[in-house]
């Protein structure tokens, strides 16, 4: 039998193997950033000093936190972080 | 018809192989000076009859398209339409239909004829992979004139690191024989890209993994279970700690497809263990994208990531088999799903009675993942015939033994509290002084498998439990 020369593809078939990520913005003047806790030990105290140092600038910051980190944000969650929000920070370490 | 156009005059398809084909050849040679054309398609040999023109009918397209049984068989045909049609060799049919007399002579009267190569089991199994094939919607992949097709998939990331078979239309099309489920049905949402797995997926992955396609139900079984929420592939992939999944198969779908519940059925040289829980693995990694180093953040991980996958040895068992304990049908097959971390053994060689070998199995389960920790994580244990035969003759059902070990698995606050024994690693410092239980009332499975010498059990701890984590899950194999 000779080689074969066509296979199926086994993959996702997620189309670009690269995605273009959404433009970032000059400055953070104007803007509310989100702060995403995602529930892994001490990603609170994190986020609670990044949030002292934004405010503390004038900047709007708007907290969330994931119900656990061994699960993807809830569609809900992340549908209502990009309402409201034009950048997102998210603690993800121990 | 569906097929090539049949060109108009006479037509006869025949084979060398056939005694009645080579007996009329004399008469094909004498037709092809006739006023009717002829055509002759040969299904074995395009160099016979040698007195006449031959088109080569050995990819047998014609003949599947005629529906053909016997050879020869000899067509009138008008307009591209058939309008008379004789089988053997019947010298009055042939008279007739070729309007020529007499024909052949010398020859018999009559002579039955041979069945088409297109009935040939093999043949046929082979046009239906063909046929099935082209329906198949995944992208294809042109390989090279000069590129190794296990080399091939290995360069394009679809291998967990050992060797694959070559996924090809025709092997994927055989594989799908072994469901009766649409090719397009979609059976899961595979994380970590969140991708519809369809059956031609599963298959086109169990072809990889080398499954039998008898073994594809199961494998199906074992991706829709992996993807529930419950069990939480996602989680268990992107942990750091050594999890991955185990398929437990009851049921007896296990003896039809040769599945191992005996003598190393932990380890490796059965086929149907071996791939099944491959094809798994391969489904999360090539359709849903997770790879060590990526989502897969594994610190260590553990060979069962490769494949961790065995039957319950039901028959010798003294106990209710898994699944049914899990809730599915007696007489049933399924598969359960647990997030394990690899097998670490339990000797007992002395232990004559069922109070003795709790304690051992007890002492030993009591280290998973840490003897300071308790009930963060389930296990499995799984029982060996000899080890189980000290329950059965004490009458010990499953849930007696759990409930012995459950009592046995009390941790004693004092020596468990972060620092206690000098270690840091412990339970939080406000359980000094409770009594803390090692698992919950259902973190403990047991299983019985295993060859029939050795005074061995296998513990295989879980991940981290409940619904922040895993929790098993068990479904029933449809085929």
């Amino acid at each position: 039998m000779s080689a074969p020369r066509v296979l199926l593809d086994p993959t996702g078939e997620q189309a670009a193997p690269t995605r273009e990520r959404a433009p970032r913005p000059a400055s953070l003047d104007g803007r509310t950033i989100g702060l995403l806790d995602i529930s892994k030990p001490r990603g609170d105290v994190f986020l609670d000093r990044l949030e002292e140092q934004l405010t503390g600038r004038g900047l709007r910051v708007q907290r969330f936190a994931k119900p656990t980190f061994s699960k993807p944000a809830p569609i809900d969650l992340r549908h209502e972080i990009g309402t409201k929000c034009d950048v997102v920070i998210e603690a993800l370490a121990d | 018809m569906t097929g090539p156009p049949l060109p108009d005059g006479l037509v006869a398809i025949v084979k060398r192989d056939c005694p009645t084909c080579r007996l009329v050849a004399p008469v094909l040679a004498e037709l092809a000076d006739g006023a009717l054309p002829l055509t002759v398609y040969s299904q074995d040999d395009p160099a016979f009859p040698d007195a006449v023109k031959v088109v080569d009918d050995t990819d047998l397209d014609v003949s599947f398209a005629l529906e053909l049984e016997t050879v020869p068989t000899l067509l009138r045909v008008a307009d591209g339409e058939i309008v008379d049609r004789t089988e053997g060799w019947l010298r009055p049919e042939w008279e007739a239909l070729t309007g020529r007399a007499p024909l052949g002579p010398g020859l018999p009267e009559y002579r039955p004829g041979c069945g088409s190569r297109t009935l040939d089991p093999d043949v046929a199994a082979a046009r239906a992979e063909t046929t099935g094939a082209a329906h198949l919607r995944s992208r294809r992949v042109d390989l090279g004139e000069h590129e190794d097709d296990v080399e091939a998939a290995f360069e394009r990331g679809w291998s967990d690191g050992l060797p694959v078979v070559p996924p090809t239309p025709e092997r994927v099309a055989r594989m799908l024989s072994g469901t009766t489920r649409d090719p397009g049905d979609v059976v899961a949402v595979v994380p970590p890209d969140l991708v519809e797995c369809t059956i031609e997926k599963v298959a086109i992955n169990a072809v990889l993994a080398g499954c039998k396609p008898e073994y594809l139900p199961v494998v199906i079984t074992a991706v829709e279970a992996a993807c529930t929420d419950e069990f939480n592939i996602h989680g268990l992939l992107a942990t750091t700690y050594f999890s991955s999944p185990v398929l437990i198969v009851n049921g007896p779908i296990t003896s039809a497809i040769g599945m191992n519940s005996g003598t190393n059925a932990l380890g490796q040289g059965n086929r149907a263990n071996a791939t099944i829980g491959r094809a798994l693995q391969l489904v999360v990694r090539n359709v849903g994208g997770g790879r060590p180093g990526g989502i897969d953040r594994a610190t260590l991980g553990n060979p069962g990531k490769y494949t961790f996958c065995f039957a319950e040895d039901e028959a010798g068992s003294p106990w209710e088999p898994l699944h049914v304990e899990r809730g599915a049908p007696a007489g049933t097959s399924a598969v359960t799903l647990f997030a394990g971390d690899g097998v670490r053994g339990v000797v007992d060689q002395l232990s004559r009675t069922p109070e003795s070998l709790a304690r051992s199995l007890a002492g030993c389960l009591r280290a998973v993942p840490h003897p300071k920790l308790a009930l963060g994580f389930d296990a499995l244990l799984v029982v060996s015939p000899e080890h189980a035969s000290r329950f059965r003759d004490a009458g010990w059902s499953k849930a007696r033994v759990r409930d012995e070990l459950l009592a046995l698995l009390q941790i004693d606050g004092d020596d468990a509290v972060r620092g206690a024994g000098g270690i840091d690693e412990g339970l939080p410092e406000g359980l000094a002084g409770a009594t803390v239980p090692k698992f919950h009332d259902d973190g403990l499975l047991l299983v019985h498998a295993g060859g029939g010498a050795g005074l061995f059990s296998a513990i295989i701890g879980g991940w981290v439990n409940g619904p922040g984590g895993s929790q098993p899950v068990t479904r029933e194999v449809k085929p």
